[in-house]
Parts: structure tokens; C-alpha cells; sequence
């Protein structure tokens, strides 16, 4: 999301020497040495006590303690799963996107299908990680692991996929024939243009999902499948244990730890890569508002990760662009247009021919397993649905009702922007689900309060999707046309018809939709909940998945899934892409 | 080098037969440039000349192998290559520059691409800056940089490689004029004092002016489908007089050339168009230009007593033939304007629209669109035929793709839309895509 205007502007462009000054530095990197240092060691130490559970023997059943101390054990459990999960997601989004962009004909397939993926909830690919993992490693704790992290997974690849592809979509006709015609290696495309013009897309959605990976942590570190409970032992399952027990004090302590971490994580982490990542911006000239630098400001350039990148990943990637460049011009003195080589052709219809069998038989199965269901159950599944989908866009709706004029607020007035922006980035990165048990103390004692706590809980979870756009959406609206509905005086209202609610227009259904499909995936905790030694529910789809879940019964998973992806993958082609293309032909904003 | 001497050397490359064109789906195929030869020799500056959308930058990207010819050859030192092409680089319009790169760094990815040792093409990398004037601006990023540094770092990553030939797209036209100008001097102090090595520049532009001052030989394009309209040596001597008679006398033949009606196929030269390639007849191609400069144009004709001269007129608006050129050919479509020798000629017609009032110009443009534009002609048919006086823009645009590519189909409809409403035609809703006679 664009920053206010304020930040302390981009250093004009100075002489190039000034770019990097060393003097000034030096002091801290002492300190920056030490903390390194530090750093390796706690890594080192870090990856032993890893090891030792993971290859020791499995424990699905771990016992979840209650004590505070065992927390910051615990946070370090769940900080390695998450990052080995999201280095999973981005290679395969790497792979995948990339695949997807140089393939038309795999593009026809493989775009539709993250759709789909994407509108399933973890929950849903629950049974089948598990159990697969479970049986690859029968003996060892990192089949159970590795399930989890998987689990993470499912949440948060698809959507970095998509960007990538996107971006690779849209790189410049003349940047790609530059490219060509210096005849850069496949690799060096890759490292020089595709991966540098993806960077910022590929940032803010890894930061969405690596957040949606926090939301969802409860049902990936804890869960019951049939007869067997898993447990391993994190924040998430923390949290859920001291939920379900009922226990106001851990929970306190669960929700002060994650909410530590993840603010921790926002300031030391994303904020140095956002800035950092700013350099990719593909723009000719130099904009004057860059993304606000936060506590960080100073270290930000030199920050663990950037000087990593820059000691440790840049000479790596230059020496194997110098190997495969060299490589390559053995094998063609000059440069040739790509031939269709006859074995990949082959190996690529053995392998639609293997995906094409696969499908065959999973569709069997999964038709023998829906044939179980019956009549009842199905009138059963899409009252559930309808519940669910009221419940959602009553969610967005609220979301909206107030995100729009505070955004709208916000955006306008920079003053307000400066004092609202710390509060409300921290506010979105923690993840609703850690408050969650906090908002079921206080609704539960009502009637019908797992009914406001859920919609709740899908507000918070997606409000701030549409909050930032908004935003973004009233900064972007051009100052003369504020002044031109000041000079003829237009009141409130028509100001809102006639200039803000088209200004926003484009930017609030990017919001909308990616609101939209967030709540659905929320739906499978907000509608569904151990709490108190107890569950409880309401009526929809989410729970109808977890419950499911909760009971082994594939064949109700199985049927709840395909209604959930159905519905949403239907409300986007029919609802959200037509508004979309109506907001990018009518509403927008041309200079 | 005169033409005497390139007649007897190899060109470095020639193109024979060399073709494009799309098959439409349903048979026929939408010649997008019909055969041309071609030769670059070496020691030449070469200026390909035309107006917008002509096909200029297409046979360019075919020359350099970037997009695949539908027919003929190309031959490099008189063998032919075939998909495999030799030493070239292209300085963009765009510039093209990777933004993440410093400027050093941009100009190393070719060398590093060729495989490279770090610290030689860091020296090459110096060495090139030092030539085009950028001493001191390794490290800075594009974006700190101005159009004509930027520029000047597309330049040097062209020569870094040493290319045999140096093709240019255009590489001053997103400049002002000044900056342009500056570095079209610089490019020639290079290219004149032979501080590169680089033996022939093939140059793509729609500037007459910035033709005549680098080329030593000029080829016109005409347009629909592109082919070699002329082809003129330039003999005079280095440095180039603007204001010298030889000069403007060169400027004003070229400007006749591009003047006369040469979108039509009947009045193409023979000479490029191989017989059977010619595709059935095309309707009247529009240039894509919106109404409202006609009345302006008219009016200054009208002042300057009903001819122009058009070099001259595009000379004192400061205009190049890139914005001059489809007016008039859009005044002249119309039969507003006659053009003749170079000169610009106002007709009855044209008097009474740059006399009448707002609305009485839109009814005399009406007729005019209505009797000389059949695509008009055939839409407002077409809506009248409907009892709801309505149909959607795809099923013009499927009439039109019978005859231009996809991208071409686009843009003749949207210009066509243009006019129809500015005519009061018709009325088109951008929302639906739906075009309503306007009844009057």
C-alpha cells in the first residue's frame, strides 16, 4: 500500500558516492557484526534442538503446556515451520508462475486451476497431506511436520503463483527484446528481468500470505483427524489448548507472544524488504513518495537480510549466471530462436497423459465417495452454504460501511494518515484467530454470540484488505479534482456520487475481492470452534468442512469443499471480474 | 561513400522477398508487409522513413531476427541465416533500460551474457561510458538519470557488444528537441571519427529532418501493406546544413514522396509489389487521428491563402511529420485537401468547413464522411438496417479484421467511432460497446 506522502523523502540524487556512505556506518556495524553474529548462533542451536525432534520419533499426540515459559520455545516452533513453509510457497510460485507464463497452452490450465485452489480452505486439504505424510515417515516426527508445514502451505502458495505469473505477463515488449537481442541465458533473463520486475508483486503478496499463514496456524498446528488427534507443539496449538481448556490467562499470554512475534517479524523483516524492494519499482522517473520507513529507517539498508542478499546471494547468482551463460555458448556460437525439442514434447504428453489418468481415477473416487452422501445431506450442505454466503457478504458489507469513509478520511488528509498508519499496520498484522478465543470470552455469555463472533472474526480477519485500498484508492484521486467540486460547491453527498465512490471504485473491489475470498477461507474457524472444553458452531459451510474434519468423514469434506470452490470461484467470474473490468475501462483514472 | 562504391561491395545484410503477413482464420491472409529487398551496406548510415503504423518497426524486428519473417531471406554477408543471426544490437525508443541495474551494470548484461570475465567487461563497460559522456554515473540507477542520459546508457549497451550493425527504433523521438538534438550530433561524432567499431547504423524513424541529417541513404516506406515507396541517396557532406538549399530542397522531395496518396494499393510502385501477393481490395485505411485538429489545419490554410507548403507549415507549427502527416491525410480522405508537389491544397469543400460554425461543420463533415469513407458508410447501412438502430462494435470489428490484422482492426474501429460520433452518425456507449444511429 502507497505510504503517506510525508516519509522523509527518497535522498535526492546525489553524486553517486554519497549513495553509500561509509563513514557514517561504521559505527553500527559493530553492532550489526555482533547482532550477526548472535544470530548464526542462535541458528546453530536453533537447528540442533530442530533436528532432534523432528527425526526423533513421532509424537502425534505431543503434550501442550500452559506455561508461559515454554513460549518462547514454542513461537521458535512455529517461526521454522512458517518460514520453511513460505520457502516451499515461493519456490513452487516460482515454478509455477513461470511455467504458466511460458506455456500457452499450460497457461489455459494451470490459471483456472489456482482459482480453484485458492478457493479451497486448508481444512480441506487437510486429510490428504496427513495422511500421505504420515505414511512416507510412519515412524518419525517429521512426517507430522512436514504434514503441517504443508498445511501452511496450501494457504499461502497460490496467490504468490498468481502474481508471479502476472507480472511475467506484463513485462515490456521492449525490456524482453532488449533481452533477447544481448542474448541473455535463460537464467539471466530470469535473474536480470523476470525476477527483479516480479519483485514488488511477489513482496506484498508474500506478506498476505505469510500473514494468512499466522490466521490459519491454529488449525495447521492442531487438528483432529477421525480417530486420530494430531498435536505438535507451536503458538498455534498453544493458543487453541489454552482456548479449549478455557484458560484466560494462557490465552492472554498465547495472543501477547503472537502478537509479539508477528510485530516483531512486520518491523525487523518486511519493513527493511519493502523499502529494499522499492528499488525495483519499474517507473522512468524517480517518484517522490516512497514506502514509510518505520523504527528501521536507518539500519533499514543494512538490515540481516539485505546484507545477506547482498554478500552472500549476489555473488552466487553472478557466478551461475557466468557458468550457464558459458555453458550455453558452447552449445551455440550464436544465438538461434528456441527450438521445439522432440524429447521435451514427448516428455511433456507423458506427462498430461499421467496427469490426464490421475484426474481420471481421483474423479472416480471422488464420485464413489459423493454417491454416499444422501439427499438429505445435500439439501443439508447448501442450506449451510446459503448461511455461509449471507454470512460473508454481511461481513464485507460491514467491512465496507466502515473502511470506506475512515479510509476515505484517511486518504485525504495527510495529517491523519501520519497518526493513523503506525496504529493500523500493527493492527493488521495480527492475526484475528489469536484474538479470536479473547472475542469468544466475552460473546459466549450472550445468546446467539457465536453468531456476532463469527462474523466478527471474518471482519476482522479481511476489513484491512479493504481499508488499505481505500486508501490507497482516495490518495490516488487527483488534487484539481478535489478543488474542481469545491468551486461549484458541491454538497456532501454529491461529492461522495460524483467524485469519491468513482475515485476509489477501482481500488475498493481489488479490496472486495480479495476480502471476499479471505472470509470463505475464515469461514472453516470463524463458523467452528473448541473452546471451553467444548465445541461450538454455528450453522455454514466452514464448520459443515471442520466438523467434517473433526469426524473423518471424507465423503462430507469431500462434497463441502467442492460447494465452497464452486461458490467462490462462480461469485469471482460472475460478480468480481465484471466489476473489475468495469473499473478499470469506466472508473478509471486516466491523466 | 557514394552509391557508386556500395554498388560493388557485399552488403552485410540483404533481405530478398522479405515478407509478413497474418493468415486470417477463415483463408486470406492480411499482408502486413508486402515483399521488399533490402540492403545495408557497410560505411552507411541507413533511414528508414515513414509515417506511424506503417510497418516500420516490424521490418526492423525482422532485420534483427526478433520476430520471424512469414516469407523471403535474409542474408548476412551473402549467406543466408536462417534463425540464427550474427553481432546486432538495438537502441530503443523506450530505452529499454533494466531499472533495477545501475548504469554500469546495464551496460556489463550484455557482455556478462556473452560469458565475460568480471573485470574485462567492467573495463569495456568504462571504456564505452567514457565515449558516450557518462564519466561518472556508474553507480547511479536509471531513474536518477535524464531522458538523454538514459539514452546515452541505451547507446553505450548497444555498443558494448561491438555490433557489426547498430539498429536504432526511433532513439531520439522521446526526447525534446534540444536534448535530441545534442545527441544526435554526439552519435555522429562517434560514427564519423570511427571511435566504435561499428560498420553500418540502421536507423527507423518518422523525423524527415533527423533523416536527412544522419543518412546517407534514405528509404521510404509506404503503408498498407508497407512497401519501398523511394529510396534517396544523400550526398551532401558532413557536418549538415539545415538551412542550406541542397538541404531543404532534399527535405521538401522527401515530403513529397510521403504526401502523395500512397495508401492505396493501385498507385503503389510495381516494383515492390510481387504480382499475386496483392491481397483483394482494402477499404479506404483511416489514419488514426481525431477530428478535431481538421478545423485548425483548415483554417491555417485558409489564412495562407489556400496552399501551403507543407514542409514549410510543419516547420513553422514545429510539428513533425509524425503529428502533421494523418491530418492531412485525414483532410484529404475527406476532399477537403488536395495534396500536390509537397504543397497542401484547400478545396471548395474545405473552405466552407473552416468558414462555417460548429454545427454547420459538423453537418458538411457528416456529408463528406458519409460520400468518401465507405467503412462510414457501410455502418450507418448496417444500423439503419436494424429496426432497433443498434448494434454491438464486435461485429464491425469482425467486418474489419476480414481486412487488417487484430491490432490494425482495433484502432480503425475506434478512429471510425471517432468520427461517426463527432459526425453525429451514430452514438456509441463505451460501457456496452453498443453504436445507436443517431436519428436526426
Amino acid at each position: 500500500m502507497p505510504a503517506a506522502t510525508l516519509s522523509a523523502a527518497h535522498p535526492a540524487p546525489l553524486p553517486p558516492a554519497a549513495k553509500r556512505p561509509a563513514g557514517s556506518r561504521k559505527s553500527w556495524a559493530f553492532l550489526i557484526d555482533s547482532a550477526v553474529f548472535l544470530f548464526v548462533f542462535a541458528m546453530i542451536f536453533g537447528i540442533y534442538a530442530i533436528g532432534r525432534t523432528w527425526l526423533g520419533p513421532a509424537h502425534p499426540q505431543a503434550h501442550i503446556s500452559q506455561n508461559p515459559r515454554d513460549l518462547p520455545l514454542y513461537a521458535f516452533y512455529s517461526l521454522v515451520r512458517m518460514v520453511i513453509a513460505y520457502a516451499i510457497s515461493l519456490l513452487f510460485a516460482l515454478a509455477f508462475g513461470y511455467a504458466a507464463a511460458s506455456s500457452r497452452r499450460a497457461e489455459m490450465i494451470m490459471i483456472p486451476l489456482l482459482d480453484i485452489l485458492q478457493s479451497i480452505p486448508v481444512l480441506s486439504f487437510l486429510p490428504g497431506v496427513m495422511l500421505a505424510m504420515v505414511a512416507v515417515f510412519p515412524h518419525s516426527q517429521l512426517g507430522i511436520e512436514f504434514g503441517s508445514i504443508l498445511l501452511i502451505f496450501t494457504g499461502q502458495a497460490w496467490n504468490i503463483a498468481f502474481s508471479f505469473y502476472s507480472s511475467l505477463k506484463t513485462i515490456p515488449r521492449d525490456l524482453r527484446e532488449a533481452a533477447i537481442i544481448y542474448r541473455f541465458s535463460r537464467w539471466q533473463r530470469f535473474v536480470e528481468l523476470d525476477l527483479p520486475f516480479s519483485t514488488i508483486g511477489l513482496v506484498w503478496n508474500s506478506m498476505v500470505s505469510v500473514a494468512g499463514g499466522w490466521f490459519f496456524l491454529m488449525a495447521c498446528e492442531m487438528f483432529v483427524l477421525g480417530k486420530r488427534d494430531f498435536r505438535l507443539p507451536g503458538l498455534g496449538s498453544f493458543l487453541q489448548t489454552a482456548a479449549s481448556h478455557g484458560d484466560t490467562r494462557a490465552i492472554l499470554w498465547g495472543v501477547a507472544a503472537m502478537i509479539a512475534l508477528v510485530v516483531l517479524l512486520d518491523q525487523f523483516v518486511w519493513r527493511p524488504i519493502i523499502l529494499w524492494a522499492d528499488k525495483f519499482k519499474f517507473e522512468q522517473v524517480e517518484s517522490s513518495s516512497t514506502p514509510h520507513p518505520t523504527l528501521l529507517h536507518l539500519i533499514g539498508r543494512t538490515s540481516v537480510l539485505v546484507r545477506l542478499y547482498r554478500r552472500l546471494f549476489r555473488p552466487v547468482v553472478n557466478r551461475l549466471t557466468l557458468l550457464f551463460t558459458v555453458s550455453a555458448r558452447r552449445a551455440a556460437k550464436t544465438f538461434a530462436a528456441p527450438k521445439q525439442h522432440r524429447l521435451r514434447q514427448r516428455m511433456a504428453y507423458l506427462l498430461l497423459a499421467g496427469i490426464l489418468v490421475g484426474l481420471g481415477f481421483t474423479v472416480f473416487h471422488a464420485i464413489r465417495e459423493l454417491s454416499d452422501l444422501h439427499r438429505e445431506d445435500y439439501v443439508e450442505l447448501f442450506r449451510s452454504a446459503a448461511l455461509t454466503f449471507l454470512r460473508v457478504n454481511s461481513a464485507l458489507l460491514l467491512s465496507a460501511l466502515w473502511t470506506v469513509p475512515v479510509g476515505v478520511a484517511i486518504g485525504f488528509s495527510p495529517r491523519l494518515a501520519r497518526m493513523a498508519q503506525p496504529f493500523v499496520q500493527m493492527a493488521a498484522a495480527v492475526p484475528a484467530t489469536a484474538l479470536f478465543p479473547i472475542i469468544l470470552l466475552f460473546f459466549l455469555r450472550f445468546r446467539g454470540g457465536m453468531e456476532f463472533a463469527a462474523m466478527l472474526l471474518m471482519l476482522l480477519g479481511t476489513q484491512w484488505y479493504i481499508l488499505f485500498n481505500v486508501i490507497a484508492g482516495a490518495m490516488a484521486i487527483p488534487s484539481d479534482l478535489k478543488e474542481a467540486a469545491q468551486i461549484f460547491h458541491f454538497a456532501s453527498w454529491d461529492r461522495w456520487r460524483f467524485l469519491i465512490l468513482p475515485g476509489i471504485f477501482p481500488y475498493l473491489v481489488t479490496g472486495l475481492v480479495t476480502a471476499s475470498g479471505g472470509a470463505w477461507n475464515a469461514s472453516i474457524i470463524a463458523e467452528y470452534f473448541h473452546f471451553q472444553g467444548r465445541t461450538v458452531s454455528v450453522p455454514g459451510l466452514g464448520s459443515t468442512i471442520s466438523s467434517a474434519s473433526d469426524a473423518g468423514r471424507f465423503d462430507m469434506l469431500l462434497a463441502s469443499t467442492l460447494i465452497m470452490a464452486t461458490i467462490v470461484v462462480l461469485i469471482n467470474r460472475l460478480v468480481w471480474r465484471r466489476l473489475y473490468r468495469l473499473a478499470s475501462s469506466r472508473f478509471k483514472l486516466e491523466t | 561513400m557514394s552509391t557508386a562504391d556500395t554498388a560493388r561491395t557485399v552488403p552485410i545484410i540483404e533481405a530478398r522477398k522479405l515478407e509478413k503477413f497474418y493468415q486470417h482464420p477463415e483463408g486470406g491472409r492480411i499482408q502486413v508487409i508486402a515483399p521488399i529487398d533490402l540492403a545495408v551496406f557497410p560505411g552507411q548510415i541507413l533511414a528508414l522513413l515513414g509515417p506511424s503504423g506503417c510497418g516500420k518497426s516490424t521490418l526492423m524486428r525482422m532485420l534483427t531476427g526478433l520476430s520471424p519473417a512469414s516469407g523471403g531471406t535474409i542474408y548476412w554477408h551473402g549467406h543466408p541465416v536462417d534463425g540464427k543471426f550474427p553481432n546486432v544490437a538495438i537502441v530503443f525508443q523506450s530505452f529499454a533500460l533494466f531499472p533495477w541495474l545501475t548504469v554500469i551494470e546495464n551496460v556489463e548484461a550484455p557482455l556478462e551474457a556473452r560469458g565475460i570475465a568480471p573485470i574485462e567487461r567492467h573495463k569495456r563497460a568504462l571504456r564505452i561510458l567514457d565515449a558516450v559522456g557518462l564519466d561518472g554515473f556508474e553507480s547511479a540507477y536509471p531513474k536518477e538519470l535524464s531522458g538523454g542520459m538514459k539514452q546515452r546508457v541505451g547507446v553505450a549497451r548497444a555498443l558494448v557488444v561491438e555490433p557489426e550493425v547498430l539498429f536504432m527504433d526511433e532513439p531520439f523521438s522521446a526526447l525534446d528537441v534540444l536534448t535530441a538534438e545534442t545527441l544526435r550530433g554526439e552519435l555522429l561524432e562517434l560514427w564519423l571519427e570511427h571511435k566504435v567499431p561499428t560498420r553500418a547504423i540502421f536507423i527507423v524513424t518518422h523525423n524527415i529532418e533527423e533523416a536527412v541529417v544522419l543518412a546517407d541513404r534514405i528509404i521510404v516506406l509506404g503503408r498498407n501493406p508497407a512497401h519501398i515507396h523511394a529510396d534517396f541517396p544523400v550526398t551532401l557532406p558532413q557536418p549538415r546544413d539545415r538551412k542550406s538549399p541542397q538541404f531543404v530542397e532534399l527535405v521538401d522531395s522527401i515530403y513529397r514522396v510521403l504526401t502523395q496518396p500512397h495508401h492505396k494499393d493501385d498507385l503503389a510502385p510495381a516494383r515492390t509489389q510481387a504480382p499475386g501477393a496483392a491481397p483483394k481490395p482494402k477499404p479506404v485505411m483511416l489514419p488514426h487521428t481525431r477530428p478535431g485538429g481538421l478545423a485548425g489545419l483548415l483554417e491555417i490554410l485558409v489564412d495562407r491563402g489556400g496552399r501551403v507548403d507543407l514542409h514549410r507549415l510543419a516547420e513553422d507549427l514545429s510539428l513533425d511529420l509524425e503529428s502533421l502527416l494523418p491530418t492531412i491525410d485525414t483532410a484529404a480522405i475527406l476532399g477537403f485537401v488536395r495534396a500536390e508537389e509537397g504543397d497542401a491544397i484547400i478545396t471548395p469543400e474545405g473552405h466552407e468547413f473552416a468558414q462555417a460554425d460548429i454545427q454547420a461543420r459538423k453537418a458538411i463533415f457528416r456529408k463528406a464522411a458519409l460520400a468518401n469513407i465507405p467503412l462510414l458508410r457501410q455502418m450507418e447501412q448496417a444500423l439503419r438496417a436494424k429496426s432497433n438502430r443498434t448494434l454491438s462494435e464486435e461485429f464491425f470489428r469482425d467486418l474489419l479484421e476480414e481486412h487488417f490484422s487484430e491490432e490494425e482492426s482495433r484502432r480503425q474501429l475506434e478512429t471510425a467511432i471517432q468520427w461517426g460520433r463527432y459526425a453525429e452518425i451514430f452514438e456509441y456507449d463505451a460501457g456496452s460497446g453498443k453504436l445507436t444511429l443517431t436519428e436526426s
